[in-house]
């Protein structure tokens, strides 16, 4: 297989699985004013302090793969993007930090709480616009740097639709994870909050479309539609059947609780392939291919044998780890 | 606006790394002291052992928090503000960031959460296995990072093709001249700064008469490495030096204060003013001849000197000159305290000399200075390159507007000194809360795994009113 193609999907595989992990523990900062009864909160940071920091690792993973095997990208992308990349940064070091001293605070825990919850609900907004200032095809590099491109009615919109979904993960991460009052308030929560998700992807689709004449013609033109229908289908099966489990009553024989989750990741599975669809074989639409921005062979030969070993290793101890943590979130204080 | 965005965008890299390297050079040596505490107690079932990592834990759990929120900070900050030289340098310096990824943040990541919330989750075993594989994962995090920074100190195996580096050789880039130098300097480093701040904070214990035990075994424990890892650090030191001079002489002489293009009988400056203008150092004090002994092992070795290149090829000599006087100053001065802390201990003082405790206690953060320190006159004396004698810094600077560099600089300003605020009033927290009670850790033993415990517990309890003056014995009753 070609490099360079290889790690396009590497890179692909690194983003979506930040956007599904993170994705989650951001949700919960985003879900945070919607928990405010006494011990909710406690409950919801206990529910992810143990995994958030490996989870925020695929965002560092992402950012190398893309340093390492495509720099052009990587310098246009960061340089283009100054204000919002640097926004996103700012914060994720107040919700990191808010996890270790927000337990250890007596007086301060409300800051924290801002910090955890502000700090989770803005990175997730910078990203989301991040993505739709991509998709627009904002001009990359130089000449572009002093104007503000990035910041359209389109990037807005995505970014709170990015705040939708990535709440809407959390919610589910939620009904898995806890029991009782939490537990139905998140499904609660989740159900409205797949509506918006699902409401989000069909604006910033039909947007797209309208807007892209390269995405519109990679869709519809000859029989490419026909090809590509099932993704749109499945992803309005999949809305329904986490509708389903989510919208069930606690009488029910079998309660479904880890099901909702699944549901809600392979909605941004659907979504993600949709976006690969739509901008595939660029890094930056209409501006770099992969195959332009590529590093030499002889640095993406020698990161080789390092991505094939120790990325399922990553995955496998990944997995063990949450295993351990595996059932409902406890109530009392556990580790150190 | 007349700012320069070139001198903004630099001076924030400086802050925010220098930000950054103050929680990994206490975390590297901090999660190795762990390391060996949680081994000797699975030993020894010594208590005292699973206290010191019981309370030690926890200010690693804030130092570690703090290194990876500002970390991530840095891995962006190469494209934003440095956006030329990641296209040009990322063929070399992303495969080796990402290896760091791989095979270092990942695993801490990965087993820093049952390292902190496994214990009733796993096993005894497995937990000191995570405890290890965190430790490991932070020295092979710094195995990688120092690799890409020797490289840029002193760049080997690569060639330059359309104004872009290339790989040629993968061993030659890795194994450059100065690496082996620069990451045992600051492994070591590392864990003599770890090994100051639980020295210090334990002889503050004894000072006030807490905890005494616990604190009695942490100082002897601390002593007795310092005593070992001062002298070797001093000893690697010295290699570094001589490797410098033979890499980059121009830094060495900025370290020195030698200006002339060549100088035999240099002597060993303990004060001085490097002045740049007259290219020659104001108030002078200094001891002749000892510079050449120490520099080339030979009493009248030549060196080469600042004027050796023209003005624009050099640092500026005095942040260099004084950042190395600071990092040797406090270096010997550990040295000292190492060799006291042995005399008293001899002597059977070495808890009670209050002095000498008090010397202990104001130590507490001069690893992390001499840390600083000596990444300065590392980073500075590279200067004006950034990649040695090949790329300048001028060159590479994104030419972002410099009011949205001011801005971001002045937001890290802010955010930070806040984050530091914060970082010591948690730590001071901790410390005056001091380490968990003997009662805490065994109730904290009531292990998921182990059903019968409750019934030795109780054993445990009951044997204890017997002897009241006995010291607990729970720690290997849960079996």
């Amino acid at each position: 297989m070609d490099l360079a193609l290889f790690y396009f999907l590497v890179l692909g595989f690194a983003i979506f699985m930040y956007v599904l992990l993170d994705g989650f523990d951001l949700g919960i900062g985003i879900l945070y004013p919607w928990f405010n009864q006494e011990g909710e909160r406690d409950h919801l940071m206990r529910s992810i302090s143990h995994v958030w920091d490996g989870n925020e690792t695929w965002l560092v993973f992402g950012g190398v793969v893309l340093f390492a095997a495509f720099p052009a990208a990587y310098a246009g992308i960061a340089l283009t993007f100054y204000l919002p990349i640097m926004l996103m940064l700012f914060a994720l070091i107040f919700r990191g930090v808010a996890f270790e001293y927000r337990f250890k605070s007596d007086t301060s825990r409300p800051y924290w709480d801002v910090a955890f919850s502000a700090g989770s609900a803005i990175a997730a907004f910078c990203q989301g616009m991040l993505l739709g200032a991509i998709v627009q095809g904002v001009p990359v590099g130089v000449e572009s740097i002093s104007s503000l491109h990035w910041l359209t009615p389109f990037s807005i919109f995505t970014g709170f639709s990015v705040m939708a979904g990535y709440a809407l993960l959390a919610a589910c991460y939620l009904f898995m994870k806890s029991r009782g009052r939490i537990q139905e308030h998140a499904a609660k929560l989740g159900k409205q909050l797949l509506m918006i998700t699902v409401f989000a992807m069909i604006i910033v689709s039909v947007w797209t479309v309208a807007n892209q004449v390269d995405i519109r013609q990679r869709w519809f033109s000859g029989l490419n539609f026909l090809w590509l229908s099932p993704l749109p289908i499945i992803t309005l099966v999949v809305a329904v059947l986490a509708w389903r489990d989510l919208n069930r009553h606690s009488a029910d024989i079998v309660r479904h609780e880890g099901r909702p989750f699944w549901y809600a990741a392979t909605l941004f599975l659907l979504g993600f392939a949709g976006l690969v669809v739509g901008l595939f074989p660029y890094l930056i639409p209409r501006q770099l291919t992969f195959m332009e921005a590529a590093s030499p062979d002889s640095s993406l030969l020698f990161l080789l044998p390092g991505i094939c070993i120790f990325v399922p290793l990553i995955c496998a101890y990944t997995l063990w780890g949450y295993r351990v943590f595996a059932g409902k979130v406890e109530d009392y204080q556990e580790g150190y | 606006m007349d700012l320069d965005v070139a001198i903004l965008s630099r001076i924030q890299f400086a802050f925010t790394v220098s930000f950054h390297i103050i929680f990994p050079s206490i975390t590297i040596g901090l999660a190795t002291l762990i390391a060996i505490w949680e081994g000797l107690w699975l030993k020894t079932h010594n208590p005292y052992y699973l206290q010191l990592a019981k309370f030690w834990i926890k200010p690693f759990a804030i130092t570690f928090g703090m290194g990876v929120v500002s970390g991530i900070v840095l891995s962006y900050e190469f494209g934003t503000n440095f956006s030329k030289f990641s296209e040009m340098t990322g063929a070399v310096l992303g495969p080796l960031m990402a290896y760091e990824v791989l095979t270092a943040f990942f695993m801490e990541a990965g087993f820093l959460g049952v390292m902190l919330f496994g214990w009733q989750r796993v096993g005894r075993k497995l937990h000191y296995f995570s405890t290890l594989v965190v430790m490991l994962g932070t020295w092979v995090s710094s195995f990688w990072i120092i690799v890409a920074n020797s490289w840029m100190q002193t760049p080997t195996g690569h060639k330059i093709v359309d104004g872009k580096f290339e790989v040629e050789s993968w061993m030659a880039v890795i194994f450059n001249p100065s690496m082996p130098y620069r990451l045992t300097h600051m492994v070591v480093a590392s864990f003599i700064t770890a090994t100051f701040v639980v020295a210090g904070i334990c002889a503050y214990y004894l000072l006030k008469k807490k905890h005494i035990p616990f604190a009695k075994k942490g100082l002897s424990m601390c002593m007795w490495f310092a005593l070992v890892l001062t002298p070797l650090q001093a000893w690697i030191g010295d290699l570094h030096g001589l490797n410098v001079k033979e890499h980059q002489p121009t830094k060495l002489a900025a370290m020195e204060g030698i200006w002339p293009a060549q100088e035999e009988n240099v002597p060993l400056l303990l004060f001085a003013m490097p002045n740049m203008k007259t290219e020659s150092n104001d108030y002078e004090l200094g001891i002749p001849n000892l510079g050449s002994l120490i520099l080339t092992h030979s009493w009248d070795g030549a060196v080469q000197g600042l004027k050796a290149v023209p003005p624009e090829d050099r640092p500026n000599v005095p942040l260099v000159f004084w950042s190395f006087r600071v990092m040797v100053g406090i270096g010997f001065g550990m040295m000292g305290i190492a060799a006291l802390a042995l005399l008293l201990r001899r002597k059977g003082r070495l808890y009670e000399n209050k002095a000498f405790l008090s010397l202990v206690t104001l130590f507490t953060p001069m690893g992390v200075i001499a840390v600083l320190a000596g990444w300065y006159v590392v980073e500075i004396g590279r200067q004006p390159w950034i990649v040695y004698n090949l790329v300048r810094t001028s060159e590479i600077v994104s030419p972002l507007p410099a009011e949205r560099v001011l801005f971001t600089l002045t937001m890290f300003v802010i955010i930070y000194t806040l984050l530091i605020g914060v970082y010591l009033y948690f730590m001071g927290k901790l410390i005056k809360k001091g380490p968990p009670s003997m009662e805490a850790l065994e109730q904290q033993l009531i292990g998921m795994k182990a059903p019968g415990y409750a019934l030795a517990w109780v054993k445990t309890l009951q044997s204890k009113e017997s002897h009241l003056h006995n010291q607990p014995t729970i720690v290997q009753g849960d079996k």
